[in-house]
């Protein structure tokens, strides 16, 4: 399997400026980024706010593009003008508020909207509504007005929006950043379906880190830059470090952290309830 | 001295068939200081609940007394009881709207025909409190980081004094940094002050390291009322609620289940770790026994 | 308040109104409104009402949808029947003070009261019935002949859309907003016209802000959905007439010359 989408050096600049418009400065949102994604995997980017890892996702669906540095997708480099359709076709992506995202007034319509762009055959729309709507659980709700569901259900209906233009990678920017637990475990499950049952590679972009866990592979950004790469079970083992970029360690990673300082012989990188509970008591038994 | 909610209902789209009971029958009482946090998932009714102890909303049957006083009496001061009653709605920081961080924080005052002095000593106190430095006085809010707007915009309502303090889900949208930052800062405010707090939060993980009571909202009802300890201990019905106990309640159950002799009621990380260590220790001195 | 307003809200269910194409039933109600103004009797106003009764009837939508709508206008309601009420000149009927009411001006009103209900109850009919993505279908293709003028007819619909999608997000905000100002002890209903001009900034600067952020935040994810306007687009939905279609248009012509036709009969008793 390939790269799916590859950047090299990538650097993205804003130019700060004052009242008048003069430029006072420059911020380097982000800062030489070099990254592969193999095709069918399931990556998570994790990050504080203003880390970078928005800005890096935007440049993904080639909404933005790179001040330096190169991003290709599919292989398409995404600075060329004529591959900007192809990229955004191959590389979806769903934003963080649920409310600004939804074009339609009816759930179904709001799924076409993306193929009638693309200029799909009718006939060929409205299979790709319905086998989205039906992967991410919402085809009971075609008929429905997006403003009565809830914040997940929202969710679930923008991704089936990005799925129905049949790419090959969805970027979820934040996408439970506004959600509550129940709407957050309702958005990870569909993200996760569409890996393992639909075979897209999937860019998960958020600061939970509970849900990373399932993550073929992790990226954490601070300041522009990766800090730290490895499957989730290498980046869980590094507490300190965690800490130290000022991420929310998961109440169970911790406390095996903490019964590991205090001399308890546990594995590395613990990262479900499962596993540190059993962890335990093989302990009790020695 | 408190707040007294005696049989409250409110019913949405009352003479309607789609009449909806948003809040069924609550009774309850919160004294003076305390610390309250108020569970619940989206729709059941917590934060329509908090909009009443202001006035916001008008139940449709039953009655709150503050301060021994109906609310509902003719003639009763609104608008004092809202400038006694502070609540911060969520996403707080969508509702700045004035030129300057400090001219934006003495709306508050400004209502309640305060004299300029004073109107300006409090919102000077009040932006201390959320700990904005003074430099920021003088810039647009909307110039501000995310969490910088947020404590902001809970100045604007501390600028009122209130004796109760109402936070409807004040983390809501930030990241694990500034969640962490604004708790802190809510967990100061009572400490340092006499003020009543009640915190709206989906996050029982939020709450259970700072509040004195939890209240737990399920279809407008109150399906739990206790210290932490004691609704954590019914974390089977909350999980069908749809509602998640802190990670350690589900750790501390299951190595019980497996026979470890753990304190199932240990709901902060310390007292896990400290009970897991000396569970441990005991099974080990056991073992070591039967062996000889 | 705001929420009664019923234009823009689809009443869901499966009738012929609803079936129907949505250049019919636009082209419906023009015809419909149009006719009003033609009656001189009150024959014509009871064909219009036992036309539309039916077409409720059609429809499904309960009737008190169409009275939910009526209360938006009740005040503009109001004001027109006193007027045509006291001003109308003619031979007086009641006299109290200065005041006259005649009965050429009680005609008028009642003329009044009548074109102005159906007016109202005809075209919320018409979005009770059809969602109002078609509704903008139906405008783009109907008018597309005004393309040729360079119109902007697609952008324009696309813009509706956009608008009607966002109507009730907005009014949930304000709603918000103002709760949110009155908790810091706004006061939103009391004082002179300069005053209450004054106390709406706080409301209105966070909505706008607020509005703002969200243009921004939809054209991003428009954009990222392959938007570039209406070329090479398809459609989901496209309009084609059917069989039941041309049988509407059959119908409102028949209806627009029979009620024209007696409605401008000279009735003496029935004449406005």
């Amino acid at each position: 399997m390939g790269n799916i989408v590859r950047t090299d050096n990538l650097v993205h600049e804003y130019e700060r400026r004052d009242e008048e418009g003069n430029s006072i400065g420059v911020t380097t949102a982000v800062d030489h980024v070099s990254l592969d994604v193999k095709e069918g995997t399931f990556i998570a980017i994790l990050g504080h706010n203003g880390s970078g890892k928005s800005t890096l996702a935007k440049h993904i669906n080639a909404i933005l593009a790179p001040t330096d540095g190169t991003v290709w997708v599919d292989g398409l480099d995404t600075k060329q003008e004529e591959n900007l359709w192809e990229v955004r076709q191959r590389a979806g992506m769903v934003f963080q508020n649920p409310d600004n995202q939804i074009i339609g007034q009816v759930v179904e319509e709001d799924v076409g909207f993306g193929p009638e762009n693309m200029g799909v055959p009718t006939k060929e729309i409205w299979e790709r509504v319905e086998e989205s709507l039906k992967a991410v659980g919402m085809y009971e709700y075609r008929k429905h007005s997006p403003n009565k569901l809830s914040g997940g259900q929202k969710q679930r209906v923008s991704i089936a929006g990005v799925l129905a233009m049949h790419p090959k990678v969805i970027v979820l920017d934040e996408p439970t950043a506004m959600l509550d637990p129940g709407g957050r475990k309702e958005v990870i499950r569909a993200a996760r379906g569409l890996n393992q049952v639909e075979g897209v590679t999937v860019i998960l972009i958020t600061h939970y880190m509970e849900e990373i866990v399932h993550a073929d592979r992790v990226f954490v950004m601070d300041h522009g830059k990766v800090a730290m790469e490895g499957t989730p079970r290498e980046i869980f083992s590094q507490v300190e470090r965690l800490k130290e970029l000022r991420l929310a360690v998961p109440q169970v990673t911790l406390l095996a952290h903490e019964l590991k300082q205090a001399g308890i012989p546990l594995p590395d990188g613990i990262l479900t309830r499962k596993e540190l509970v059993e962890a335990i008591t093989a302990v009790s038994r020695e | 001295m408190s707040i007294q909610i005696e049989h409250l209902t409110h019913t949405y789209g009352e003479d309607t068939t789609l009449a909806v009971k948003a809040l069924d029958d609550i009774t309850l009482t919160i004294p003076d200081g305390q610390f309250l946090g108020i569970i619940g998932h989206t729709g059941s009714g917590k934060s329509t609940l908090v909009q009443h102890l202001n006035g916001l909303l008008k139940g449709t049957s039953g009655r709150i007394l503050f301060d021994g006083k109906d609310i509902y009496e003719k003639g009763y001061d609104l608008k004092e009881l809202r400038s006694q009653v502070g609540l911060v709605f969520q996403y707080p920081e969508h509702q700045l709207f004035e030129i300057d961080v400090f001219t934006d924080v003495c709306f508050g005052p400004k209502n309640l025909g305060l004299p300029k002095e004073e109107i300006e000593k409090r919102a000077t106190m009040a932006l201390q409190s959320v700990g904005i430095p003074e430099e920021l006085y003088k810039q647009s809010p909307f110039d501000l980081s995310g969490g910088q707007k947020r404590r902001v915009a809970i100045a604007g309502v501390l600028a009122m004094s209130p004796k109760v303090l109402i936070l409807d889900e004040p983390t809501a949208g930030l990241d694990p940094r500034g969640r962490d930052e604004i708790l802190g800062l809510i967990k100061d405010l009572q400490r340092s002050s006499h003020m009543t707090i009640l915190l709206v939060s989906h996050s029982m993980e939020d709450v259970a390291e700072y509040v004195d009571r939890i209240l737990v909202m399920n279809h407008g009802r109150v399906a739990f009322d206790g210290a932490p300890k004691e609704v954590f201990s019914h974390y089977k019905e909350l999980e069908e609620m749809g509602l998640a106990c802190p990670q350690v309640t589900y750790v501390m159950h299951d190595l019980a289940a497996a026979g470890l002799p753990v304190d199932v009621n240990a709901t902060t990380i310390a007292e896990a770790k400290d009970n897991i260590l000396q569970a441990l220790a005991m099974n080990a001195s056991r073992l070591s026994r039967d062996q000889h | 308040m705001l929420r009664d307003i019923t234009l823009g809200q689809y009443y869901q269910a499966q009738s012929p109104i609803h079936r129907l194409d949505p250049r019919v039933k636009l082209a419906g109600t023009l015809i419909y409104v149009i006719t009003l103004f033609f009656y001189k009797n009150f024959a014509g106003y009871a064909l219009a009402i036992l036309f539309l009764a039916l077409v409720i009837r059609l429809s499904k939508v309960p009737f008190k949808f169409m009275v939910r709508g009526m209360k938006s206008i009740l005040f503009l309601l109001m004001i027109t029947v006193l007027f045509s009420l006291f001003t109308t000149p003619g031979t007086p009927v009641v006299t109290f003070w200065k005041l006259k009411i005649t009965a050429e001006g009680t005609k008028v009103a009642v003329s009044m009261v009548l074109r102005l209900t159906l007016l109202v109850i005809g075209s919320s009919l018409m979005t009770l019935t059809t969602t109002p993505n078609n509704l903008t279908d139906g405008m783009e293709k109907g008018l597309g002949f005004s393309k040729v003028f360079k119109v902007p007819v697609h952008d324009i619909a696309m813009m509706m859309s956009i608008a009607l999608r966002f109507i009730p997000i907005l009014l949930e905000e304000t709603d918000k907003i103002m709760k949110a100002q009155m908790a810091r002890g706004a006061d939103f209903e009391s004082g002179n016209l300069i005053q209450r001009a004054k106390a709406m900034v706080p409301l209105l600067v966070p909505l706008f802000i607020s509005a703002f952020r969200r243009a921004n935040d939809l054209a991003m994810a428009m954009e990222a959905r392959c938007y570039r306007g209406g070329e090479g687009r398809t459609k989901m939905n496209p309009l084609k007439y059917k069989g039941r279609d041309y049988l509407g248009y059959l119908i409102l012509l028949l209806f627009m010359v029979i009620s024209i036709w007696v409605g401008r009969l000279e009735l003496p008793m029935l004449t406005i």
